[in-house]
């Protein structure tokens, strides 16, 4: 790529990173000599070898090089490049830049921390780049505000595109910068080459909001405080910046125009059209049995007072899908799925998945392909905001089936909300107001019933070994119930129970899963959230699978490292679960005894012969951990010792033996 | 299929199990070891408790016919297995360790399910 960066056309003497590079390279060859003496040695083959010294002569230029006054050197003057880079980053406010070391981002990264004073961002040094976008993604959910990763653009980013498609999907932003040696005829040969790419967001172009690669300082400063409002717009998403050696490293050289940063200005989330708003609320006011079902709608502790506003003015049940902590489980109108059967009018406020909201698939129909069955009544009117239908892309399907909706508006649900209940109050007739009021009762009733059925069924296995997912999750709910605690992470499927049976409120109690199913998220994802916790005071928790924690368990050592507090109780079921059904199903449909080796579950599904000592691994890198818990009765003291040292501002893992879901 | 099987203590525990045309013992301690071979554990949880992925198969699991017409033909979420990879005595034997889990104790007795 041919660089237009007036810059580049500079008639000072050029004091160039590929120029100190090649001398550096030069000074070092000079060290490797051969002495002639040894070059004799090998090439006479007819004279008797002459008796070696036991140290040969330096050649003369060895001699030179290690005795005479060095020549100077030239070293990149003026103002480096990198450090307006950083001026540039630190005009948005973000807190950390969690990262793996990378040379292709070696310039920013040197100038971040000695320019920068490592503060603002502050590095924080991950094992895997995989584990750096998790912890952003995991901190955004809690502080509302998003981070930067560095990496290399070609080796670092293939690392860490699992994370940025569960970003996507889960619509978190996160800025990602890889670094690129563009410039073919310059760069070094050899590693740095091989970790470039000619378009290296190719890569994760698919399921990122935008990316550039900016060819000069300025628009270096343009693309980034772009990509910022960019991500941070709703439905939020990661995106990327290709950043150019060389450009990192070269020094500043403004030629009459001079560098300035943009300002940054909040863009205003998108709302749903005014007239599409009143027909939703004509329709929901003269609905008999309306139903709200939310995913991602409350994106703040604001939302959540909102859809209680919307769900008390209707008496409509909420179901949640759980995407975030969206409606508190304490309210008597929070609703398990199944009471959408009956429902008249349904709005769906950000769901990922419509169709499967009001359809079911079952994965067993006739030769190996499953069926559908609509849950709700033929003539149930379908109502949704979502701003995700602003960004559908088209190669990954995280847009789901196609569900046709009655009222459709692309826009943001919690920036829509106030115009909705504004409408929905307009719109109910005079003569319903009683009727509606009255629906409450029956509410009430159904919600009383739900909790002791819950109650009922957690109490089923209560004394199993292994220990049962309900027993684990309320010998931890003993232990933190008197904190201000943040269930950070659920990454291992126990059966909803925390959901069920833990009294969450608040929009930091729930954060939601990966997104996209990626599994490695539960780790990084939770320290991460128990980063932003821990600079507001408050307690995290995170249940924690052992297959996730497998995929990059260095994260571990940053949590230590850099002293995140966290509290991780292994759900500890020494297996792929989803996975040892979806094989067990597979042998079934086939009509074959599925082969379990010498496991558990079908062979490659499972996680033991040999067992892993999670809280060795833990302990190993830093963390205070106990394990493995077998005996339900001995959790509770094992969890409340953990909770004293997380209190105390460590990490610390319970290794927990657990039945499998 | 086997209709008449020995009648051994954990038999007994299990009781009697009325299928297939006829009266037959089956083994609740067998049933145990077959309930895991052949998977049930992975959905339904060891005990048969039952989770997000599988219903509660105990206590009290439902009438033998009604299990065993659904185990077989099922065309719901549960994938169904036929003779050729569950034979009726593991069926019945896996049946049996059903019946045998105990019923949990009142969940207003646990005082963590009180809080």
């Amino acid at each position: 790529m041919k660089r237009k960066d007036p810059a580049r056309n500079d008639p000072r003497p050029e004091v160039s990173r590929r120029k100190f590079l090649a001398g550096v390279a030069v000074a070092g060859a000079a060290t490797a000599v051969t002495p002639p003496a040894a070059q004799g040695a090998t090439t006479s083959s007819n004279a008797a070898p002459a008796p070696r010294p036991s140290a040969l002569p330096p050649s003369m230029q060895v001699a030179a090089a290690e005795t005479g006054t060095p020549k100077d050197l030239p070293r990149i003057g003026g103002v480096a490049g990198s450090d307006f880079m950083v001026d540039v980053i630190k005009t948005l406010d973000i807190k950390y830049l969690p990262s793996n070391p990378a040379s292709s981002v070696r310039a920013i990264h040197e100038s971040l921390i000695d320019y920068g004073g490592n503060k603002m961002p502050e590095f924080l040094t991950c094992t895997h780049e995989e584990s750096a976008v998790g912890m952003a993604h995991g901190y955004f959910k809690i502080a509302g505000k998003p981070l930067m990763t560095l990496c290399h653009g070609t080796v670092g980013l293939q690392h860490a595109t699992m994370g940025i498609y569960n970003a996507w999907c889960d619509r978190v932003p996160i800025i990602v910068v890889g670094g690129n040696d563009l410039d073919a005829a310059h760069r070094p040969t050899g590693v740095p080459t091989f970790h470039s790419a000619q378009d290296g967001n190719a890569l994760v172009r698919d399921f990122t909001k935008w990316d550039d690669t900016p060819v000069s300082l300025q628009h270096y400063a343009q693309s980034f405080v772009r990509a910022y409002k960019i991500a941070m717009t709703p439905p939020y998403g990661p995106v990327a910046i290709s950043l150019d050696a060389g450009l990192q490293q070269e020094p500043i050289r403004e030629n009459g125009e001079k560098l300035y940063i943009p300002r940054y200005v909040a863009s205003a989330p998108p709302q749903g059209d005014s007239g599409a708003v009143r027909e939703a609320a004509r329709l929901l006011a003269n609905a008999e049995r309306p139903v709200i079902v939310v995913d991602r709608a409350a994106r703040t502790e604001n939302g959540i007072r909102l859809l209680v506003q919307l769900a008390e003015l209707l008496q409509a049940p909420v179901v949640d899908q759980g995407g975030r902590m969206n409606f508190p489980k304490t309210h008597y109108l929070s609703r398990p799925p199944t009471v959408i059967n009956n429902a008249d009018v349904i709005i769906g406020l950000e769901l990922s998945d419509y169709w499967g909201t009001v359809n079911s698939y079952i994965d067993n129909g006739d030769h190996g392909i499953g069926h559908n069955q609509s849950k709700i009544k033929p003539d149930t009117k379908l109502i949704s905001i979502s701003s995700v239908d602003l960004i559908t892309k088209s190669n990954y399907q995280d847009f789901q089936r196609f569900q046709t909706i009655d009222v459709s508006m692309p826009g943001d649900a919690e920036a829509t909300l106030p115009a909705l209940i504004e409408a929905v109050k307009s719109a109910i007739p005079n003569e319903r107001k009683a009727a509606i009021e009255k629906r409450d009762e029956a509410a009430k009733k159904a919600y009383a019933e739900g909790k002791e059925r819950g109650k009922q069924a957690a109490a089923l296995a209560w004394d199993a070994s292994p220990i049962s997912t309900a027993r684990l999750t309320m010998e931890i709910w003993a232990q933190i119930k008197d904190l201000d605690w943040s269930l950070v992470s659920s990454s291992g499927n126990v059966s909803n129970w925390p959901n069920r049976l833990w009294p969450m409120e608040k929009h930091y109690h729930w954060l939601g899963s990966s997104g996209g199913y990626g599994v490695g998220y539960g780790a990084p994802a939770s320290v991460g959230a128990a980063l932003a916790n821990r600079d507001l005071g408050r307690f995290s928790v995170s249940i924690q699978s052992d297959g996730d924690l497998m995929y990059a368990p260095g994260v571990l050592w940053t949590a230590a490292r850099h002293k995140i507090p966290l509290l991780a109780v292994m759900h500890n079921n020494r297996g792929y679960h989803q996975e040892v059904m979806h094989v067990q199903r597979l042998a079934n449909f086939h009509n074959r005894v599925a082969s379990l080796g010498n496991d558990m579950g079908p062979t490659g599904t499972s996680i033991e012969n040999p067992d892993i000592e999670y809280h060795k691994l833990a302990e190993s890198m830093g963390w205070w951990a106990k394990g493995p818990i077998k005996d339900p009765a001995q959790l509770g003291a094992a969890i409340k010792e953990a909770v004293a040292v997380v209190k105390s501002g460590q990490p610390a893992l319970v290794n927990v033996w657990t039945q499998p879901r | 299929m086997r209709c008449v099987r020995v009648v051994g203590l954990a038999a007994l525990a299990a009781g009697l199990v009325l299928g297939c045309g006829g009266a037959f013992a089956a083994s609740a301690e067998k049933g145990k070891t077959a309930f895991v071979q052949h998977g049930c554990w992975q959905c339904h949880g060891f005990r048969g408790q039952g989770g997000v992925a599988g219903l509660k198969l105990a206590p009290d699991p439902i009438a033998f016919e009604t299990f065993s017409a659904f185990v077989r033909g099922t065309n719901r979420f549960m994938p169904p297995y036929q003779e050729a990879i569950l034979s009726a005595d593991d069926l019945a034997d896996i049946y049996a360790y059903l019946q045998s889990i105990p019923k949990p104790a009142d969940y207003k007795s646990i005082p963590l399910l009180n809080q």
